[in-house]
């Protein structure tokens, strides 16, 4: 059972947030292994893989950008995450300003003492990512707005072609999030009760 | 099916709840002298263990065998606690992976400390209902990784406790505000305790508690704000009495208590008056609170970095938030208060006691597994992400932080060598994209591959984080449906025959007569009262007159013979009349700013309210 099938929805990209928040709250009232504490231990196995792929399945639907993920994986046929980390790719036309970046992150890292930055390197790294979380924004807008309808709308010989649209822009925005995070990582540094944290 | 209790385990204070079935509100059952808290202090002494408001009154004169805030070191390593055992007064080594405590002619494990506590805290019960009983609900920290919770689990079994489910304590919380006290929609849980610090946000719908985003800080609480005091008293004694007593464990401990007793003063006052007597002098400090506010202010403030965090987890800007719970005894410090309301933009709930609202949410979540409620459904999170380490160190992570539990991942293995029959892996739990700079978790061998060429074998491996928070892992060779046999090597942990032993043991150690135990304690209660009259006696003579001594004298005299004794009811009535005949001369000591000698038993009075 897919994750689009738990939910009993076809498999298109438009989904109805608070409706499927419904549908969970609903789905875990029946299936809960709280619910269940009597049941033989064979029942309460069966609840609690139920109750873990209906959680799974939530997760993966619930934000558009990790339902498109979900989404290309699915259609790839690869149902676990083995090779699913699409590769991070620079976007062509920010591509010369990213070296830019990565030069001066690694000037900042070498020569900064432990204190912090200069402030100028501060500065400069600041405007920039405020530029590429903007860049960010706008990739996933497009993968959550335009790329979303034209897969709900593709009859079955637009679908390769709406699957590589998504690859692509996933890979620009693994790569703008590799950046900023590194930015941030160099800016944390310096700043107090800074703990590194990922997104995912 | 049969009664289940709710237990918080806490750092500083233990306690233990129930639904009541008549009216469906959660209450803490106190002990026999009423007392609910009882203090997560165990003393080994040479005539038994002590545990809770006994053990607490071992600190001072027992301090190396005289374990407190073991929760600091439950399923930690000892790399991870080394740098914090300087100010621990018992000793504590290294023991394959976990940490255990060396005392006097016997070494314990943190589990087996905590499992002291927890027996003590499940005969209570048993008292209370005069049935036995065998399960339990057991709240830790939100932000616990796996080993944390294992070793919990680890202690409930040590204790003869089935520890059906362990809960996040900020969510149990928001289940005891939620049966009346807050209204559906956004909640943040701060919860700021003894020894740590758990930021939760909730969405509150249709009786389900739904936990968005967590985080939080495992070594960060009161305690920390203790020692920040004692580092500043004692250079301020180094300073004044020239001095240094950061070596001598007994006035550390005077000085712990003393600093801990300071800083509850200070959340109602502005200012507060510390004297110890020590060996050859008495330590005078006056301290406001803006003292105290400059001496924590950097530890609270560093609790706001995760809350932020949380609600970036959340999707959520601070003002989305519609109501602030405060849970954890750290939380009446009004600087940790003001804080929060800053940070959120609104004034905080309290109106549920601080330390008994967490014990009293586990309740709530025990008598929803006994089937008791079923309008409410608790869906936490797991606190960090899960992952593999991969080729070059690197972390794929499997399951993402935040991800509601139960919930499970699939992972396919296969082998890189022609004939190769056994697949390793390291499973770490943490942000980071380094194994080495995550929490390692355990590693897995998975054997009995038949020899095939590289590449050929399929083993799926699945990653269940069940509603404990806790991994199970499974795996199965696809060709052949066949599961594959795994071993696991827990980094930081028991294994499983380490606690079966531990559960014999316990058993050998508990059939100690209950009798003989109740003696030592009251012995232990008439010894301290005595110390502290002769140096009352000693200090403050010229403030009575010949009468009042003489019937001080006379109350002392009885209560040592009572003490040579072993008929407990005699030595406690000796006990309770001699401190009625030092009364006065305790107001007076106070009153000439020279309440020295009876200070450090006042403390002791004021804390265990």
């Amino acid at each position: 059972m897919d994750h689009f099938e738990v939910f009993g929805l076809p498999r298109r990209l438009g989904i109805d947030t608070g409706e499927l928040q419904r549908k969970f709250y609903e789905l875990s009232r029946r299936g809960h292994p709280d619910f269940h504490q009597g049941a033989p231990a064979e029942r309460q196995a069966e609840i609690l893989e139920a109750s873990a792929r209906l959680n799974a399945a939530y997760r993966a639907l619930r934000d558009p950008i990790a339902r498109i993920e979900y989404l290309v994986r699915l259609e790839e046929g690869r149902d676990t995450r083995e090779g699913a980390t699409v590769k991070p790719k620079a976007p062509p036309e920010l591509l010369e300003e990213m070296f830019e970046i990565q030069e001066a992150l690694q000037e900042a890292q070498s020569s900064g003492q432990p204190g912090g930055l200069e402030a100028g390197a501060t500065e400069t790294l600041v405007a920039q990512r405020e530029r590429l979380r903007a860049r960010h924004e706008q990739e996933e807008a497009r993968l959550r707005g335009p790329l979303s309808q034209a897969w709900d709308a593709a009859g079955p010989a637009e679908r390769a072609g709406a699957l590589t649209a998504f690859k692509e822009s996933l890979a620009v925005r693994a790569y703008l999030r590799t950046v900023i995070d590194d930015i941030d990582e160099a800016l944390g540094r310096s700043q107090e009760g800074y703990v590194s944290h990922r997104r995912h | 099916m049969s009664r289940i209790v709710g237990i918080d385990l806490g750092t500083t204070n233990s306690l233990v709840a129930y639904v009541d079935e008549k009216t469906g509100l959660p209450r803490v059952i106190p002990d026999r002298d009423g007392q609910v808290l009882l203090p997560s202090i165990v003393s080994f002494t040479g005539e038994g263990v002590l545990v809770g408001a006994a053990a607490k009154r071992q600190l001072v004169r027992r301090p190396a065998s005289t374990v407190y805030s073991v929760k600091r070191l439950m399923g930690r390593g000892y790399e991870d606690v080394k740098e914090e055992l300087c100010y621990l007064p018992f000793k504590v080594l290294p023991c394959e992976g976990i940490v255990k405590i060396q005392i006097e002619g016997r070494d314990v494990t943190p589990p087996e400390v905590s499992a002291i506590v927890l027996k003590s805290l499940k005969e209570r019960a048993e008292t209370h209902f005069g049935e036995p009983i065998e399960k339990a609900v057991v709240t830790v920290p939100a932000y616990f990784n796996d080993s944390q919770r294992q070793a919990t689990k680890d202690a409930g079994r040590i204790a003869g406790l089935d520890v059906v489910r362990i809960v996040n304590e900020p969510t149990a919380a928001s289940l005891a505000y939620g049966l009346q006290r807050i209204r559906e929609g956004l909640v943040a849980v701060y919860d700021l305790g003894g020894g740590t610090f758990d930021i939760s946000i909730l969405r509150v719908k249709d009786g389900i508690f739904e936990v968005l985003a967590t985080n939080g800080n495992t070594h960060l609480g009161g305690d920390d704000f203790d020692r920040a005091i004692v580092l500043e008293l004692l250079e301020d004694i180094r300073e004044k009495h020239n001095v240094y007593l950061g070596r001598d464990l007994e006035a550390m401990q005077e000085l712990r208590l003393a600093a801990e007793a300071a800083k509850m003063r200070l959340s109602a006052d502005e200012r507060t008056v510390l004297t110890i007597p020590f060996d050859g002098f008495t330590y005078h400090r006056e301290i406001a609170r803006a003292d105290l506010e400059r001496l924590i202010e950097r530890l609270v403030d560093s609790t706001l970095a995760p809350c932020r965090m949380a609600l970036a987890d959340a999707g959520l800007a601070p003002s989305d938030v519609d109501e602030v719970v405060l849970v954890g005894g750290s939380t009446r410090v009004p600087l940790v208060r003001r804080r929060v309301q800053e940070l959120f933009g609104k004034t905080p709930h309290s109106q549920l006691n601080p330390d008994e609202v967490v014990a009293l949410g586990a309740a709530v979540q025990a008598h929803i597994l006994a089937g008791g409620i079923t309008n409410m459904l608790l869906l936490d999170v797991t606190p960090l992400s899960l992952g593999i380490e991969t080729l070059g160190g690197i972390v794929s992570v499997l399951i993402p932080r935040n991800t509601t539990i139960p919930t499970n991942a699939r992972e396919l293995f296969t082998t890189s060598v022609d004939g190769q029959r056994v697949v390793d892996m390291h499973v770490v739990q943490g942000e980071r994209e380094l194994a080495k700079d995550c929490r390692s978790l355990a590693r897995f061998e998975l054997s009995g591959i038949d020899p095939m060429p590289a590449g050929m074998p399929k083993i799926e491996v699945v990653f269940l984080i069940d509603a404990n928070g806790i991994l199970n892992v499974t795996a199965t060779e696809l060709r052949s449906q066949k599961a594959a046999a795994i071993e696991v090597k827990p980094t930081y942990g028991l294994s499983e025959t380490d606690v079966d032993r531990m559960v014999e043991e316990s058993f050998t150690y508990a059939e100690a007569d209950v009798e003989a135990r109740l003696l030592i304690e009251t012995r232990n209660e008439a010894d301290t009262v005595i110390t502290h009259v002769e140096r009352a006696l000693a200090q403050g003579r010229q403030l009575i007159d010949d009468d009042e001594y003489r019937s001080i004298a006379a109350a002392l005299a009885t209560l040592k013979d009572a003490r040579a004794t072993s008929d407990r009811d005699r030595i406690r009535d000796a006990t309770t009349a001699m401190n009625r005949a030092t009364e006065h001369l305790a107001e007076l000591m106070m009153d000439a700013a020279l309440k020295g000698a009876l200070a450090s038993r006042r403390a002791d009075e004021i804390m265990e309210k």
